[in-house]
C-alpha cells in the first residue's frame, strides 16, 4: 500500500507539469488579452506592459520561467488584472474562504446524504423512501442560482435573521447561507447514489445470510452493508469535494464571499493569465490528492482490489 | 416646594438637559438637521476594481475610491462646477498655454508630510511614463501637455513633460494648444498627486492599507478584494472639520437583483436599480428611488470597413435602421429609468451644449417608420427587396440583451430585416469590436470631461476609439477648428448634423443614473452629470 | 457410459431453448420495468414532455421571439398567464410569449441533456472499463490522463472551444459531453475493479475469452445499473451546466433559448411580482428531472443482474 501511495505521488509531479503546459497552451489560444480595454493603449505603453509581465517573450520561455518560479519558490507571479496583488495574495485570501464553506458543505452533504440514502434503502418503496427521494431530488433539481436568491429573500429580507452576503472574516452567520446553498445539490446526489448502491448491497447474498441469522438491522448496516455500499459514493466524493472546494462560482457571486471561484471566473474573462494558472494548478493538485485518497479508501474497503 | 425639592428637581432637569444634549449628537452646521449617530455610508459596486492607484486606475469604482482617498488640484461641486482642491486657484497666461496653480499651505498627506507642487510633478510624470504602463496614459495626451505624445511614444524622457514646480506651493503646466476645458480636466483622478517616498519604498504594494499614504478626506483602512473595502476619516486632511461621514464601505455584489434585495434589507445605503424596475420602485419608495442624467451615450457602432456587410455601407440602409428604432419604447418600456432618447451623439446635459435639431427627432414614430420603409425600398432591401440580416454584437448583460432583442424585433416588424443576436463576454467583445470583427456592435461612451468634444472626437478619423472606422474630412476639420475656437457650439452642431446624416453610429439613448439611495443620505450631487461625488460632501441625518 | 441418442437430441433441443431464453431476458427486464408503477408514470411524463417539446409550438399563439412592448420592462407584471390573451404561461421580462419560449427551451434542454449524456456515457464507460480491466500501467496511464483532464478547469475549455469553433448548439453538445465523461470513467473504472475480481470473470478468463469480449459482454452489463443511475444524474447535471454556460453568455444564443436560460432569467426577476416567469420553466425542469430519475431507477431495477 505504501509503495502504491508513493508511486502515485511520484506520478503526480509530472502530472502537474503536464497540466501547466496544457493550461498555458489553452490560455494562449484564447482570443483577447489582459490589456484590451475600451480605450486602446499606445504601442509604447503596450510594449511596456508586455515587458513588465514577460508577455513579449516566446511562449516556451514564458512557460519555462513560470514553471521554474512555481516549483522552486512557489511564486505564482503577479496578477495581470489587480495591480497591487500577486497571485499568491489572491489565492491566500480566497482559498481559506472557499475551503471553509466548502468543507462545511461537504460535511453537511455527506452526513445528510448518507443518512437519507440509507434510510431510503432500508425502507425501500415505503413512504419514507419516497419522501427521502423526493427531498433529495427536489434539493438537487433546484439550481444554485435559484436557491441562492430564494435563501437571501427569505432569510435576509423577510426574516432578517442572516446577513445577505459578505464574509467578514468567516463569522458563522456569514457561513450558513453559502453552506446551505452549496451542500443541497451534492447532498442529493450522495443520497441517491447511496440509496441505489445500498439497495444493491442489501439484495446480496451475504446480507440475506446476516438477516437470516437474526442480526439487528443496525449491525447489518454498520458492519456489513455500509462498506461495500460506500464504494460508488466514494468514486463520486473525490471529484465532488474538489468541485465544492473550488467553489461554486454562483455561491461566490451571490454571496460576495471573496472565494476563489469568483476570482477564477473574473480572471478567465479578463484573461488574467497568472491567476488562471495559479488556480488551475491549485485545482489540479487538489484533484490528484483527493483522487489518491479515494483510491486508497477504495482498497481499504474492498480487500479484493489490489493495486 | 421645599428648597431641597426644588434643588433636586432643577438638578434633575439640568441632568436631563445635559444628557439630552449628549444624545442629540451633532446637528449639521449649515442646515441644522439632526445627524445620525452612525455616520457610515455603505454602497454597492459591481466588480472588484483592478486598481485604485490614481495613475493606474481605469474604471468608475476605482475612481470613486480615489476621489475620497486623494485630492487633486481642483474639485467639482454639487453642480459639476470647479471649486478649489489642493489648489486655491489658478491663473492662465495670455496665450492660454500656461496654467499656474497656487497650492494651499495647509494640505497634508496622511502621514503628516505637506503636499507640495513636487508631488503633482511626480504624479503627472508617472502617469505619462511608459514604464508605469498606465492604461490612462492617453489622458495626459488628451490634456495636450507639452511633450506628452512624444513621451508616450517613448521618444523623450518623462521629465521633459510640460509640468514644473516653481516652488513648493506653485505648480505650472504648459500645454501645446489652448483648451477651454483644461482646468476641468484636473478633477480627473489620473492627475491626483501621489506620495513618491511611499511608492519608492513599497513598489506595487504601496496601495495596501498598511502602506498607503493619501491626501484626501479619507484613508484606506481595509481592503478585501472581491468582498469589500473600507475607508475612514483622515484627520490630516486640510478641511477635516467639515467632513461628516466617518466611514465609507464599498461592498462588491455582482448580481444587481441581489444588491437590491440587500438594500431593501437595510444592508446598503445605495445601489443601482435594475432595468425596468424604476417605475415600480419610484412608486413604492418615492424618496429613495432617484434618476438623474449621467454623461454617457449608448449607441450601436456600424462596421464601415470592407469586412462589414455591404448593405450597411449604404447610408440609406443605416438611416432606415436608425429611424425604425422606436426609442421611446426602449426608454419607457424596456429601461424605464429616466433615460432620454438619442438622435445625436453628445449627451444632452453636457455643459455648454445644445442638442441640434435633427429631422428624425421631430417626426412621430409612424412617420419615421414610413420614411424608413421608403428608404429601405429605395436601397433594395427588406420586405420588398433582397432579404437582409444583420448581426448585433453586445457584451453579456441583461440590459443590453433586452435592448438588442427589442431593436431586433422593431427591425423585423417594421422593415422585415432579420437580426441575430450575438453576445460575448467583455474581453472577447472588446477584441472583436476593436478589430472590426462585427456588423453592428453595442457601445457606450462616457465623457472624460464635461464638454462636447469628448463625445464627437471619437468619430474623427484619427481617434483610437473610432471602432466604426468612420472617416469624414469635414468633421475632422470642424473638430480641429473647435479646439481653438471661442464659440465652438455652432461647429459642434454642424459636426452632429454630419453624424446624424452619415450615421457611422446609430444613437439609441442618453444614460441616466438610476439609484436607490437611503433617504437618510443628504446632499447627494444629483446635478453633477459626471457623477463625481465625494463622501465628504454627504451626510446622514437621524431617522 | 455415453448418453443415448434421444437424450443427446433432447440436449440439443434444450440448447436451442437456452438461447431463446437468453434473448427473453430483456423481455424479463421489460416486464419488471412495467411492474414498477413509479417508473411507468415517469415514462409517461417523459413522453408527454417530449410531445410538448417537439409539437407544443403548434398550440402557441405567438412566435417565440415576438415582443409585445406593452408588456415589457416595467409593465412585465401585467403579463400574467391567461387564456384570453393567448399567453398561456404569461410573458417574460421582454414581453415575449412564455409558452412558446418554454416549448423551445424544453426542446433544447432535452437535446442537450440526452445527447450530452449519451456521449459521456459511451465514451466514459468504455474508457473506464478498459482502464479498470487491464489494470497495471495501462490503468495508471489512462487514469492519470483523466486526472489531468479533470484538473483542467472545464469552464475555460468550454469558453475556448465555444470561441474558437463558434457558438452553436452542436458545439454545446460536444463540449458538455466531453466534460462529463471523465466522472463516468472514474466511476466505471471503480466498479470494474470490483467486478473484475469476481468469479465469473475469472471463469471467463480461464476459458480463454478475449479481453474486449469480456469487457463488452461481462463487465459492461454489470456496470449497467450504476451507469444508468449515474447517467440519469448526468442529464440534469448537463442541463444545469448548460444553464450556467448561458448564465455566462456562452450558451444558446438569442432568440433561441433553453430551460436553463429561462430559469436563470426568471430567478433574477422573482422578487418583482412576476413569479410565473420562474414557475413555468422551473416546473418543466423539475418534472423532466423527476421523470428521468424514476425511469432511471426503474431501468436499474429491471436490468440488475442480481435480481435474476
Amino acid at each position: 500500500m505504501y509503495s502504491y501511495i508513493f508511486r502515485r505521488l511520484a506520478v503526480a509531479v509530472p502530472t502537474i507539469l503536464i497540466l501547466i503546459v496544457l493550461s498555458f497552451m489553452l490560455m494562449f489560444a484564447a482570443p483577447g488579452g489582459p490589456f484590451n480595454s475600451d480605450r486602446p493603449l499606445s504601442p509604447t505603453v503596450m510594449a511596456n506592459i508586455e515587458a513588465r509581465y514577460g508577455l513579449d517573450q516566446p511562449y516556451w520561455k514564458q512557460m519555462w520561467d513560470y514553471t521554474v518560479n512555481v516549483v522552486t519558490r512557489f511564486d505564482f507571479g503577479p496578477s495581470f488584472q489587480y495591480r497591487d496583488r500577486t497571485v499568491n495574495d489572491v489565492i491566500s485570501q480566497g482559498f481559506p474562504v472557499t475551503l471553509t464553506y466548502g468543507f462545511w458543505s461537504f460535511v453537511v452533504a455527506v452526513i445528510f446524504g448518507l443518512a437519507l440514502g440509507i434510510m431510503a434503502a432500508i425502507r425501500h418503496n415505503s413512504w419514507l423512501d419516497y419522501l427521502a427521494v423526493g427531498i433529495s431530488i427536489g434539493a438537487q433539481v433546484l439550481p444554485n442560482f435559484v436557491m441562492a436568491p430564494i435563501l437571501v429573500l427569505v432569510f435576509t429580507l423577510w426574516l432578517g435573521w442572516l446577513p445577505g452576503g459578505g464574509w467578514n472574516g468567516g463569522q458563522w452567520e456569514y457561513v450558513i447561507l453559502p453552506v446551505v446553498a452549496l451542500s443541497t445539490s451534492y447532498m442529493a446526489s450522495i443520497a441517491r447514489i447511496m440509496r441505489s448502491s445500498m439497495l444493491e448491497v442489501m439484495n446480496a447474498g451475504f446480507i440475506r445470510t446476516a438477516r437470516a441469522k437474526g442480526l439487528p438491522m443496525y449491525r447489518i448496516i454498520m458492519r456489513h452493508a455500509l462498506k461495500p455500499a460506500l464504494l460508488p459514493v466514494l468514486s463520486y466524493l473525490g471529484p465532488a469535494f474538489v468541485s465544492m472546494i473550488t467553489g461554486s462560482v454562483i455561491i461566490d457571486v451571490y454571496f460576495s464571499t471573496g472565494g476563489i471561484g469568483q476570482f477564477f471566473v473574473n480572471s478567465a474573462f479578463s484573461r488574467d493569465y497568472s491567476v488562471i494558472m495559479g488556480i488551475t494548478i491549485l485545482v489540479g493538485v487538489l484533484t490528484i490528492l483527493f483522487n489518491l485518497v479515494v483510491d486508497v479508501l477504495y482498497a481499504w474497503i474492498d480487500p479484493k482490489i489490489r493495486y | 416646594m421645599s428648597i431641597k425639592a426644588t434643588l433636586l428637581a432643577s438638578g434633575a432637569a439640568v441632568l436631563i438637559g445635559l444628557s439630552g444634549a449628549v444624545y442629540a449628537q451633532a446637528t449639521h452646521p449649515v442646515s441644522g438637521e439632526a445627524l445620525a449617530a452612525d455616520q457610515t455610508f455603505t454602497y454597492r459596486i459591481l466588480d472588484e476594481f483592478p486598481s485604485f492607484d490614481p495613475q493606474l486606475a481605469e474604471d468608475v469604482s476605482g475612481g470613486e475610491i480615489i476621489r475620497d482617498l486623494w485630492e487633486g488640484l481642483m474639485n467639482q461641486d454639487a453642480d459639476g462646477n470647479l471649486e478649489p482642491g489642493v489648489a486655491t486657484g489658478y491663473t492662465v497666461s495670455d496665450d492660454k498655454l500656461v496654467y499656474t496653480f497656487t497650492l494651499r499651505d495647509t494640505a497634508k498627506w496622511s502621514n503628516g508630510d505637506p503636499v507640495t507642487a513636487n508631488d503633482f510633478v511626480y504624479a503627472w510624470r508617472r502617469a505619462a511614463d511608459p514604464v508605469t504602463a498606465s492604461e490612462y496614459a492617453w489622458f495626459m495626451e488628451l490634456m495636450s501637455l507639452q511633450n506628452a505624445s512624444e513621451i508616450l511614444a517613448g521618444e523623450m524622457a518623462p521629465d521633459t513633460l510640460g509640468v514644473r514646480a516653481v516652488d513648493d506651493l506653485t505648480f505650472e503646466v504648459t500645454i501645446t494648444q489652448p483648451l477651454p476645458y483644461f482646468a476641468q480636466m484636473t478633477t480627473h483622478f489620473t492627475t491626483f498627486p501621489t506620495h513618491q517616498a511611499t511608492i519608492e519604498a513599497h513598489g506595487d504594494q504601496w496601495t495596501r492599507p498598511e502602506n498607503i499614504v493619501s491626501n484626501g478626506a479619507y484613508v484606506l483602512t481595509e481592503h478585501i478584494p472581491a468582498e469589500r473595502s473600507v475607508r475612514s476619516r483622515n484627520p490630516m486632511y486640510w478641511d477635516n472639520e467639515n467632513t461628516i461621514i466617518e466611514t465609507v464601505v464599498a461592498l462588491v455584489i455582482n448580481d444587481e437583483n441581489q444588491a437590491l434585495t440587500r438594500y431593501l434589507a437595510g444592508e446598503l445605503d445605495r445601489t443601482e436599480v435594475p432595468a425596468g424596475q424604476y417605475p415600480r420602485l419610484a412608486e413604492e419608495y418615492p424618496d429613495e428611488a432617484l434618476s438623474f442624467p449621467l454623461l454617457c451615450s449608448y449607441y450601436y457602432n456600424v462596421n464601415l470597413t470592407d469586412t462589414g456587410p455591404e448593405a450597411l455601407q449604404d447610408v440609406r440602409v443605416r438611416q432606415a435602421l436608425s429611424m425604425a428604432i422606436d426609442r421611446d419604447i426602449i426608454v419607457n418600456n424596456v429601461l424605464a429609468g429616466g433615460q432620454v432618447p438619442a438622435y445625436t451623439l453628445t449627451h444632452w446635459a453636457t455643459a455648454g451644449f445644445e442638442v441640434p435639431e435633427v429631422a428624425a427627432a421631430a417626426m412621430t414614430q409612424e412617420e419615421r417608420n414610413a420614411a424608413a420603409v421608403a428608404l429601405m425600398d429605395e436601397a433594395g432591401y427588406g420586405t420588398n427587396g433582397a432579404p437582409l440580416s444583420v448581426e448585433i454584437l453586445y457584451n453579456t448583460s441583461e440590459a443590453h440583451q433586452s435592448v438588442a432583442v427589442a431593436i431586433g424585433q422593431m427591425w423585423k416588424q417594421t422593415l422585415g430585416v432579420d437580426s441575430t443576436l450575438a453576445n460575448q463576454e467583455w474581453q472577447t467583445f472588446l477584441e472583436a469590436r476593436g478589430n472590426q470583427n462585427y456588423e453592428l456592435a453595442r457601445a457606450g461612451w462616457c465623457g472624460d470631461y464635461n464638454e462636447a468634444s469628448t463625445f464627437i472626437d471619437i468619430v474623427t478619423t484619427g481617434s483610437g476609439y473610432n471602432d466604426s472606422k468612420f472617416s469624414n474630412a469635414d468633421l475632422d476639420a470642424l473638430m480641429v477648428e473647435a479646439k481653438t475656437s471661442d464659440d465652438p457650439l455652432p461647429l459642434y452642431t454642424q459636426a452632429e448634423q454630419i453624424i446624424a446624416t452619415e450615421l457611422p453610429i446609430l444613437p439609441v439613448y442618453h444614460y441616466a443614473s438610476v439609484y436607490m439611495l437611503n433617504d437618510a443620505i443628504q446632499n447627494w450631487p444629483v446635478n453633477n452629470v459626471q457623477q463625481n461625488w465625494y463622501s465628504r460632501d454627504i451626510y446622514k441625518i437621524a431617522e | 457410459m455415453f448418453p443415448e441418442k434421444a437424450v443427446a437430441d433432447g440436449l440439443v433441443d434444450a440448447a436451442h431453448l437456452a438461447e431463446v431464453q437468453g434473448r427473453s431476458l430483456w423481455k424479463d427486464a421489460r416486464i419488471r420495468f412495467f411492474r414498477n408503477k413509479a417508473a411507468v408514470v415517469a415514462l409517461v411524463c417523459l413522453i408527454a414532455i417530449c410531445i410538448f417539446a417537439f409539437f407544443g409550438s403548434a398550440l402557441a399563439q405567438y412566435e417565440r421571439d415576438a415582443i409585445d412592448f406593452t408588456l415589457s420592462g416595467p409593465n412585465a407584471y401585467k403579463g400574467a398567464p391567461s387564456f384570453e390573451t393567448g399567453h398561456y404561461f404569461g410573458t417574460d421580462a421582454d414581453g415575449r410569449d412564455l409558452y412558446a419560449r418554454t416549448v423551445q427551451g424544453t426542446r433544447i434542454s432535452l437535446l442537450v441533456g440526452i445527447v450530452g449524456a449519451l456521449i459521456a456515457v459511451i465514451v466514459g464507460t468504455l474508457y473506464g472499463a478498459v482502464s479498470g480491466y487491464f489494470g497495471g500501467r495501462t490503468d495508471g496511464l489512462m487514469m492519470r490522463t483523466v486526472d489531468i483532464l479533470m484538473s483542467v478547469p472545464y469552464m475555460f475549455v468550454l469558453i475556448l472551444m465555444l470561441v474558437i469553433f463558434g457558438k452553436s448548439i452542436l458545439m454545446l453538445f460536444v463540449g458538455i459531453g466531453l466534460i462529463s465523461w471523465l466522472d463516468m470513467a472514474r466511476i466505471a473504472r471503480g466498479q470494474t475493479l470490483t467486478i473484475k475480481n469476481k468469479e465469473f470473470v475469472e471463469a471467463a478468463i480461464a476459458i480463454g475469452v478475449r479481453p474486449m469480449r469480456i469487457i463488452l459482454r461481462h463487465i459492461v452489463p454489470n456496470l449497467a445499473g450504476i451507469v444508468v443511475v449515474y447517467s440519469t444524474l448526468l442529464i440534469p447535471g448537463m442541463i444545469i451546466t448548460e444553464s450556467f454556460i448561458s448564465f455566462l453568455g456562452l450558451g444558446v444564443q438569442e432568440p433561441n433559448t433553453s430551460l436553463g436560460a429561462l430559469i436563470s432569467r426568471g430567478a433574477s426577476q422573482m422578487q418583482y411580482g412576476v413569479i410565473w416567469q420562474l414557475a413555468f420553466p422551473l416546473f418543466f425542469f423539475i418534472i423532466t428531472l423527476f421523470a428521468f430519475f424514476f425511469v432511471g431507477d426503474g431501468l436499474r431495477d429491471a436490468l440488475d443482474p442480481k435480481d435474476r
